[in-house]
């Protein structure tokens, strides 16, 4: 149960990209999961909820999107989404492949409200 | 509303830690290795008899984390290298940090290896990279042979697939070839060994695969300082 540490990096990373933009009020933060990653993605938004409970930044909501672990064909550069463990290439049957990333936990944006004047 | 495109890894902090301990490992021919396993696979006993068992010749030292008690590093202790516990009084994994403030004291230049015994857990470590040229994941054959599938993460990111307590093989209904089939789904071409820590000659395939690496660690020391 990890997803408690990474609410809380989470939190910080929003804090230090905040501190960047003067009245910037933070609505959205969003965040990449590789189905790879040993995260799930409900106890963080559990734990995200409370990590931002009665604070500040009670408002903030997270987003997260499972990326699916990936393949790369070493015959034919074919690159692919692994089903049900398959590591053959579909395209051209090899058993030759390398991992395609998975693993991902990355900050993907931060949706801010500002006081600036909307560009016209 | 604005959007801020952000990308950056959540634990970059922790990431920033590891590639300088990465770093720092390399420079001084160090292999580093962060042993993960649930609760009673063996990393304990793995450890002690490779202790007992490895070249007097090689400089080793351990770094051994638990929740609570310092009891690990008491049994490893006894075998004359240096031994740290790290407690982490709660949280369910080692990070980089931890590994840091724990070696402040030793001299790198002077250690051919490292082990880094993680907190039993199959899960949380395998999200926290410590600077380690490889993760190891260890199962035992108590253990379900579907484990790899349940918990997919720490074998696709780990190089080497211990299978633990084979001198048990006779005695509980296990295959030891269909968790290895597993483990090579989640990771194709796995790299898997099998191990006792009791047999005579358990350790034989794994001593194997340590020396090798060791030597590699050496070598790519060498090749660096050449290039410099």
């Amino acid at each position: 149960m990890h997803e408690l540490s990474i609410a809380e990096s989470i939190l910080d990373a929003v804090r230090k990209e905040i501190a960047l933009h003067p009245g910037a009020v933070p609505l959205r933060v969003g965040v990449r999961i590789g189905s790879m990653a040993a995260i799930d993605e409900e106890a963080l938004t559990f734990c995200f909820e409370v990590v931002v409970h009665g604070t500040e930044w009670e408002t903030l909501k997270l987003e997260t999107k499972v990326i699916p672990a990936r393949r790369i064909c070493n015959s034919c550069g074919n690159t692919f989404i692994i089903e049900d463990y398959n590591s053959v290439c579909p395209a051209c049957g090899s058993e030759d492949t390398r991992a395609d990333g998975g693993d991902e936990l990355d900050l993907e944006y931060l949706e801010v409200e500002t006081d600036e004047a909307p560009v016209p | 509303m604005k959007r801020l495109s952000l990308e950056s890894k959540v634990l970059n902090e922790n990431q920033r830690v590891a590639d300088s301990l990465r770093q720092r490992f390399r420079e001084n021919g160090v292999l580093c290795l962060n042993l993960i396993s649930s609760p009673g696979s063996g990393k304990t006993a793995l450890l002690e008899q490779t202790l007992a068992h490895l070249d007097p010749t090689t400089r080793v030292a351990v770094l051994t984390g638990d929740i609570q008690t310092d009891n690990d590093a008491r049994r490893l202790a006894r075998f004359g290298f240096p031994v740290k516990q790290i407690t982490t009084g709660g949280t369910c994994h080692l990070d980089g940090r931890m590994i840091e403030r724990h070696l402040e004291d030793w001299s790198l230049a002077d250690l051919d290896l490292l082990f880094i015994e993680n907190v039993g857990n199959l899960v949380c470590p395998s999200s926290y990279d410590l600077g380690e040229a490889s993760k190891i994941v260890l199962l035992s054959v108590t253990e379900g042979e579907d484990k790899p599938l349940k918990y997919p993460s720490i074998f696709f990111k780990s190089d080497l697939f211990i299978l633990m307590k084979v001198d048990l093989l006779p005695y509980v209904p296990f295959s030891a070839e269909l968790v290895e089939e597993n483990a090579r789904r989640v990771h194709p071409g796995m790299e898997v060994v099998r191990a006792s820590a009791v047999a005579p000659g358990g350790l034989d395939q794994w001593l194997v695969w340590l020396r090798s690496r060791i030597a590699a660690a050496k070598g790519s020391q060498a090749f660096a300082a050449a290039g410099r």
